[in-house]
């Protein structure tokens, strides 16, 4: 089953082409990296790909009712905002917005989808703490815990590591990777290639205004395209405790 | 739930007390029996014609206050967004002023509220765009000090061009707002307005809830943006324009209640919107009672008690943005 | 319209000031402190008047050629009484720069005229004579004598007092029935005995329901305290041109109950704002008023 089509997508910003006719499916059970360097143009392929920003080109989801999307594909943006002291329990709630009327009324459902999200992201023992008060590394995991509070086939999320310490990186990188095991799909954007190679079953690379590559990591994260598109030099190996990719040094 | 309760019962209290409160010096008992004795007699024409609609007034532009206040504060996520301070009051003033000073509201009874609806419409829409989307405190105060400055210019030539000589003297009512000498007439002008901005404004809690996590976060949850932002435009204009067309510009209700009252509802901005609807009702009763209990023989404006509450506040407000975020 | 707030706010018309309450009660303590009682010892022969009620007086009692000009609202006959005199006349706003290039040797000013005009035209050397409002009938007199100390025009004026008393006198009638009645204006102000309108409405014969419930003098009564009081009459001074929020109040359905259900008069401005011999003619307007509603034929 394909959670998400795009083809031949083009997306100008202010009268500039950022991206010119990308083209990638997302199937089930796929954790997908979503790499390239600043100004690549990940969050604006992300936000054309969902239907918030107008583009050419064709996305599935972005041409489904506004109500059925916010129920298959949840979206986690870079800015990481709460704007009232509301308690951690509540901003994941919000999370269930797309499948209540109003979230004063959650049902037993909706109450077990936060309790697990909450326990995914380790934010058990917060959960009435006001979330404002937090660091901004567990507000990014509040935040990613609505998205996954949401229970949708499919979860983009853009930078969701950036600012977390390790630990928590890679327990985030392992909870999407969980959501994959139950059937679902991540589009997740990542500065950190050795996250993406050890965590993501395939990569899609940006850059030069469009797609480069699209595969498994050891595929695309090779040394020619990454002193190309990221001008560094790497050392990548499949070792016998998984893949460990390492940028070692500017090559421009 | 508990909270929605005691508010209620503290507005019911409040609006008994409002219609027992005034110089012609009645008892409580006989207040209530000419209230409803139907004898047409001097005290029940006080009853009814007098006491009667200005403590529905009070409910009515109270809640309306409240109300507004707390949906667009939710909306642009700033505390500091209330319909007296960004403006949306003062232009609405000028709408009406510019329909009595015309002629026109005399020819036709509902262009009162539908000239300061106009009024309170192109408040909001200009403060809108120019604070942006999420206005910083900023520059929506900014912008609301633009409009504000710019509507009572406004106002006070249309009434100091009018060859009547008492309008000169009436941009005080307009700036400060009063519920004095207001008949069942003024009830039945602004109601329906209200009813349509209630309306509006009550069908935007899910969005506003929403909208916590920015407007991006909101849109993929399904949240139709364009019609949050207008269900929110037209329902301040409804509320506001009414409310100030009878009553003049009664600042800091929308800016108090919803501060007070957040900590109460958990801070969720749809919770808040109601539990702000009675709690500006409740403020405006109060106040409306004490502008009769300190100054009787005086006609103290509305707006002073309320901006004596209010601006304090305010203030206090921006130093606690200032060290939050601005 | 009561008297000195309609004055009052015909004056302030010129310079668009709202503040009344501060102005007056600056005016009145400021303007006492001035040389009220200036003496002119040879007779001014360009008077330039700047307030409606010294602006008829003059008009009446000056002698030919000696008054120059008088302020744009005594053409205005809403709310003067000699607008055809008027047009005779110079028109002034009340303005310092205007008047002083009118080259008067002699200016007269209301209490209500702006404090910083009269000043002015102090500083540069004019003689300014500023006459009090009107209270009472008999500061009616008084102000009359007033003017023609001002002017050197005193036999006139003597005359003028004379005959004012004489048509007091016979206005004078003993009346049967007093209609309790409430002078009611804009804002819901009201006129207490102490206060020229008071005198007219007790010298047409009727009884002021205001002092029944403490108003002496000009002040606001509240909508409510007006519904207690259910007088038999409410007088209202018609509306001004242009509408008013001030003015509604004439239409709020109380005082409409009230004038339906027993009785109502209006008043015109022009001959009750100013402490002029015009009062008079409202007297016996009023009178005319009661004695229809009372039955008493005349």
């Amino acid at each position: 089953m394909t959670l998400l089509s795009v083809s031949d997508l083009s997306v100008s910003l202010h009268g500039r082409e950022v991206l010119r006719d990308v083209s990638f499916e997302i199937g089930t059970q796929e954790l997908v990296g979503l790499i390239g360097p600043n100004g690549a143009g990940k969050t604006t392929l992300m936000r054309a790909a969902l239907g918030l920003l107008p583009f050419e080109g064709r996305s599935t989801i972005a041409a489904m009712p506004e109500d059925a999307r916010a129920k298959h594909a949840a979206w986690l943006p870079q800015a990481r905002e709460i704007a009232w002291p509301v308690t951690v329990e509540t901003v994941v709630m919000l999370g269930r917005i797309p499948h209540v009327s109003s979230v004063q009324k959650p049902t037993e459902a909706d109450r077990a989808a936060v309790d697990e999200a909450l326990a995914q992201m380790d934010l058990a023992d917060m959960r009435q703490r006001p979330a404002t008060q937090l660091s901004g590394g567990e507000q990014a995991r509040v935040l990613i815990a609505r998205t996954i509070a949401q229970q949708t086939d499919l979860l983009m999320a853009d930078e969701p590591v950036a600012g977390l310490d390790p630990a928590h990186q890679i327990a985030t990188m392992q909870s999407f990777k969980a959501l994959t095991a139950k059937g679902k799909s991540c589009l997740v954007s990542l500065h950190d290639l050795g996250l993406a190679a050890r965590h993501c079953t395939r990569i899609i690379m940006l850059g030069q205004g469009g797609l480069v590559a699209d595969g498994a990591p050891s595929q695309v994260l090779t040394e020619a395209r990454v002193a190309e598109i990221f001008g560094i030099a790497a050392w990548y190996q499949d070792t016998d405790q998984g893949p460990i990719f390492q940028p070692l040094d500017v090559v421009r | 739930m508990r909270l929605l309760t005691g508010l209620s019962v503290m507005v019911a209290l409040l609006f008994v007390a409002s219609l027992l409160v005034g110089p012609a010096g009645i008892g409580p008992g006989e207040s209530l029996a000419a209230l409803f004795a139907g004898d047409r007699g001097p005290l029940t024409l006080v009853m009814r014609e007098i006491r009667l609609p200005r403590a529905m007034l009070a409910v009515m532009i109270g809640g309306s206050l409240g109300l507004a206040g707390a949906a667009m504060q939710g909306y642009l996520r700033n505390p500091l967004a209330e319909p007296g301070l960004i403006g949306v009051s003062g232009s609405a003033a000028f709408g009406a002023v510019l329909a009595i000073h015309t002629g026109a509201a005399a020819a036709f009874a509902l262009a009162l509220p539908v000239a300061a609806l106009v009024g309170a419409g192109l408040g909001v829409l200009i403060v809108m765009a120019l604070a942006g989307p999420r206005g910083t405190s900023l520059t929506l105060i900014l912008a609301g000090v633009a409009v504000s400055a710019l509507a009572a210019a406004l106002t006070s030539l249309v009434l100091n061009l009018s060859p009547n000589p008492f309008a000169a003297n009436e941009i005080i009512f307009w700036m400060l707002g009063s519920l004095a000498d207001r008949s069942m007439t003024h009830v039945w002008l602004a109601l329906p307005f209200m009813v349509i901005g209630w309306l509006l404004l009550s069908r935007l809690g899910r969005g506003l809830d929403a909208l916590t996590l920015g407007e991006d976060a909101a849109q993929a949850m399904g949240i139709r943006l364009q019609h949050l932002r207008l269900g929110l435009v037209g329902g301040v204009t409804c509320v506001v324009g009414a409310g100030t067309a009878v009553a003049g510009a009664i600042g800091f209700v929308g800016l108090v209640v919803p501060h007070i009252l957040r900590p109460w509802v958990g801070a969720h901005p749809s919770r808040l919107l109601w539990a702000s609807a009675l709690g500006g009702a409740a403020m405006v009763l109060a106040a409306d009672i004490a502008v009769r209990m300190i100054l009787p023989e005086r006609d103290l404006k509305l707006g002073v008690v309320t901006a004596i509450i209010g601006a304090p506040l305010f203030l206090h407000l921006i130093l606690k943005l200032r060290q939050e975020r601005i | 319209m009561l008297p000195e707030i309609a004055q009052c706010c015909l004056d302030l018309m010129r310079i668009s000031k709202f503040l009344v309450g501060c102005v007056i009660a600056w005016g009145a303590s400021v303007l006492h402190a001035n040389p009220a009682d200036l003496k002119i010892e040879t007779a001014a022969t360009r008077v330039v008047s700047m307030n409606l009620c010294t602006d008829q007086l003059a008009m009446m009692l000056a002698g030919p050629g000696q008054l120059h000009s008088v302020s744009y609202i005594a053409a205005d006959p809403r709310a003067s009484a000699m607008v055809e005199e008027a047009k005779g006349y110079a028109i002034n706003h009340g303005l310092a720069e205007e008047i002083y290039l009118m080259q008067p040797d002699l200016v007269i000013a209301g209490a209500f005229s702006t404090r910083a005009t009269v000043a002015m035209l102090r500083r540069l050397d004019i003689p300014v004579v500023v006459f009090d409002p009107a209270y009472s009938l008999s500061d009616v007199r008084a102000r009359i004598m007033q003017m023609g100390e001002v002017l050197h025009r005193q036999p006139q004026a003597d005359a003028m007092v004379a005959e004012f008393d004489a048509r007091l006198a016979r206005l004078q009638a003993e009346v049967e029935a007093r209609p309790r009645a409430v002078l009611y204006y804009a804002n819901g102000y009201t006129s207490g005995p102490q206060t020229l309108a008071g005198q007219i409405l007790t010298m047409a014969g009727f009884g002021n329901a205001a002092e029944e419930r403490g108003f002496e003098t000009g002040t606001k009564m509240p909508l409510e305290v007006l519904a207690v009081t259910n007088p038999d009459v409410v007088i209202t001074s018609q509306p001004y041109p242009g509408a008013s929020r001030s003015e509604d109040i004439l239409a709020h359905p109380v005082v409409r109950s009230l004038r339906a259900a027993r009785g109502g008069a209006s008043i015109t401005d022009h001959d009750w704002v100013c402490g002029t011999p015009f009062v008079l003619r409202a007297i016996e307007r009023l009178a005319s008023q009661r004695a229809v509603m009372t039955g008493e034929g005349e």
